[in-house]
């Protein structure tokens, strides 16, 4: 009597915070938890029917909610093309958990385990880094859509990456900051994250020598992940009364440190990098969201966009759900990343790995999404376009097109 | 620094630390009954952050808190049903377990259920207007929560010391096989214990949200952890001592960011570090009581 109480009480749990929230929940950049399952089967290498493609993503944790939006974008363009030399391809997905431990079990796992030709990801440079030595030990190619840091594909032949790298992307932001008449940064970094503190770094050298100020950079502040409460390293900040504030951080954090400095009284602008395109921001932050200026990859509403990109735009639109969604960058370089990686196995006509890694390596003006690719001898997209982005009415709105000449 | 930054740096600690103080209770309280650390107490202030959410979407936030706070006291009285309860006459380490078993399901249902994009803790403008006193920039919550955490504490006292429920609460507390020979009905009591913790809770976290309104499935990790560690620091199953533990942990993170800018990485390091010392020299806490152990 007492355990099927225990069981109907279980039950009654789970039916009841299910029912109570299913009318509200969203299918925003759905969660594929229960995915990560689908390569279970024993079998070896690809069967003669299915080419595997392994997709390497956070799914929970810190950056769990960028990642979902990237895997999104990867799993539309498997629809839009499904096969490739005669074979069907599947997704194999994994969830690295935004932690850099697991990433290296969960690419073991895709590239022993399930057998994929090539993997695709990760979205956040840390866990990519961390995985990068197996897969080049493996001889698996692997494509990152949007993991910036350049160590990722330092090295390692096998890396290749669809975005443009940090550097650059420092150097755009402190530009820019320069540009609108700021002469002193302050400048906010998560410690631990490859991500935030490489970006973090390349603004500071960026603005320290375009200014030709040492000093520059009047504040440079660190906080742990899951950090919530800036109030204190705001409060110094404000002390120190930057023209600007760079703090490259994930989605989670950044409209804390938005509301925050806005709540303490801090008007200076506030810049961050590509990951803060992400409408949650906006969401979180409401109102203080006004003027928040970042870099990023793609913009949809592009003119001069190309046929693929016009098509792409179209179909995922209707797959968010209408006009009036906003298509994440990341989604958009998870499309390129996939048809990428298509292509070059079309063109190397096998699947074998050093084949297909050399097919990506001579891939020259295949056009993608969010621009025309061709990789250097590192493995990163020859792009010297950044887009930047500012909030204006509660909307992410185009501000300019940088374009660096090398 | 000069005066005004200090100052501001004090308020920033203020409300911080009256924060922790009114999760660290909810700690305290269910420590002194059962001698559990509910680990889930993090995470029951998460799922409540996601039930305002909700439920300020469909109806005015009148109607809004008032379900918010019953849904969270369900909530909590569930957990204790059927996770805690069935293991009373087990080891301590078992209901241990089940606690940090229950916080990972909760964390792990709100991710595959709201998914792990931040949502907008919805703006409650009486709680979240700026005010600008002098140089000093707080938000009316800084200025309300504090005040709020003494009133609770000041009723819970009360009801600790002069109520029958008190007595009875603190009758288990002392001894829990003698309380049930006396007559008093054990099961009422612990519900009524989880029931005012996840009443704190959920005041916690509308406080909680108005002050850091970005809510996702981890959120109630690390205040979970600091609070715990405030109410070790106090004297765990002391309430006062929660307070004081909860206060001082606020300050001292705050005040140690603001006098060593350079050490603002070492932040949640303070915390830990604290929780060691005082286990080291007075593991007791604060305000704990000596325990005696009679013959």
């Amino acid at each position: 009597m007492k355990k099927s109480f225990k069981w109907i009480a279980f039950i009654m749990v789970y039916v009841m915070i299910l029912s109570t929230f299913l009318s509200g929940c969203s299918s925003n950049g759905g969660s594929t938890a229960a995915n990560s399952g689908s390569g279970g089967s024993a079998a070896a290498s690809n069967d003669s029917e299915v080419i595997k493609i392994g997709v390497f993503e956070p799914l929970t944790g810190e950056n769990g909610g960028g990642g979902s939006q990237e895997t999104d974008g990867i799993k539309y363009a498997n629809e839009v093309y499904s096969e490739v030399l005669g074979k069907k391809v599947e997704l194999v997905i994994v969830d690295n958990k935004s932690d850099k431990g697991e990433a290296t079990t969960a690419v073991t796992r895709l590239i022993e385990k399930d057998g994929v030709v090539a993997i695709i990801g990760s979205y956040g440079s840390g866990v990519s880094i961390a995985a990068g030595d197996i897969i080049k030990q493996a001889g698996i190619p692997a494509m990152g859509a949007s993991c910036t840091n350049p160590m990722v594909t330092q090295g390692n032949e096998y890396y290749f990456r669809a975005c443009f790298l940090d550097p650059f992307q420092g150097t755009v932001m402190a530009n820019y900051a320069i540009q609108n008449g700021a002469k002193t940064a302050a400048v906010i970094t998560q410690n631990g994250d490859d991500y935030s503190t490489g970006l973090g770094n390349f603004f500071k050298q960026a603005f320290v020598k375009l200014t030709g100020d040492e000093g520059s950079i009047v504040a440079d502040m660190v906080f742990q992940t899951n950090d919530q409460d800036f109030n204190a390293i705001l409060t110094n900040i404000k002390a120190a009364n930057p023209d600007v504030i760079f703090a490259p951080s994930s989605i989670a954090t950044a409209p804390l440190i938005i509301k925050q400095a806005r709540a303490l009284g801090i008007t200076c602008p506030i810049m961050g990098g590509d990951t803060w395109e992400n409408v949650s921001i906006i969401d979180v932050a409401g109102s203080d969201a006004e003027g928040v200026v970042i870099s990023t990859f793609f913009d949809e509403n592009d003119t001069a966009a190309t046929d693929e990109a016009k098509a792409f735009v179209k179909g995922y639109k209707e797959r968010l759900g209408g006009d009036d969604a906003v298509i994440p960058a990341v989604a958009a370089l998870g499309y390129d990343a996939y048809i990428i990686v298509l292509d070059a196995i079309e063109r190397a006509g096998s699947t074998d790995g050093a084949a297909i890694r050399d097919a990506l390596a001579e891939t020259d003006g295949f056009e993608g999404v969010t621009g025309a690719f061709r990789f250097d001898e590192n493995g990163d997209a020859q792009k010297s376009v950044a887009i930047i982005k500012t909030v204006k009415d509660g909307q992410f709105e185009y501000l300019s097109t940088v374009t660096v000449n090398e | 620094m000069s005066f005004d930054t200090f100052l501001q740096h004090l308020t920033n600690g203020i409300s911080l630390g009256s924060l922790f103080a009114l999760i660290a209770i909810g700690y305290t309280m269910v420590y002194g009954i059962l001698r559990l650390i509910n680990f889930a107490h993090g995470d029951i202030v998460m799922m409540s952050s996601y039930f305002m959410i909700y439920f300020m979407s469909a109806m005015p936030w009148y109607a809004a808190i008032l379900l918010v706070i019953i849904s969270t006291v369900l909530l909590g009285v569930l957990i204790e049903r059927v996770a805690y309860k069935p293991l009373r006459e087990a080891s301590r380490m078992s209901i241990m377990i089940s606690a940090i078993g229950v916080s990972y399901l909760l964390e792990n249902l709100a991710n595959y259920i709201f998914t792990g994009v931040p949502k907008g803790y919805p703006d409650m403008p009486v709680l979240t207007k700026g005010l600008h006193i002098g140089s000093l920039s707080v938000q009316s919550a800084s200025i309300v929560i504090p005040i709020i955490t003494i009133l609770i504490l000041v009723l819970l006292i009360n009801l600790i010391n002069h109520t029958k429920t008190g007595m009875a609460m603190r009758a288990v507390a002392k001894d829990y096989e003698t309380a049930s020979l006396m007559g008093i009905q054990i099961n009422r009591v612990i519900a009524v214990t989880f029931a005012i913790g996840s009443l704190l809770a959920a005041i916690g976290s509308i406080f909680w949200g108005a002050r850091y309104p970005s809510v996702y499935p981890l959120m109630g990790v690390m205040p979970g952890l600091k609070c715990f560690i405030a109410a070790v620091l106090g004297g765990i199953g002391s309430i006062p001592g929660a307070v004081l533990g909860g206060f001082l942990l606020g300050m001292g993170e705050t005040m140690l960011v603001a006098f060593f800018p350079t050490l603002t990485g070492y932040r949640d390091a303070f915390a830990f570090i604290v929780l060691i010392i005082i286990l080291l020299v007075k593991p007791t806490g604060i305000l704990g009581e000596k325990t005696t152990d009679k013959v």
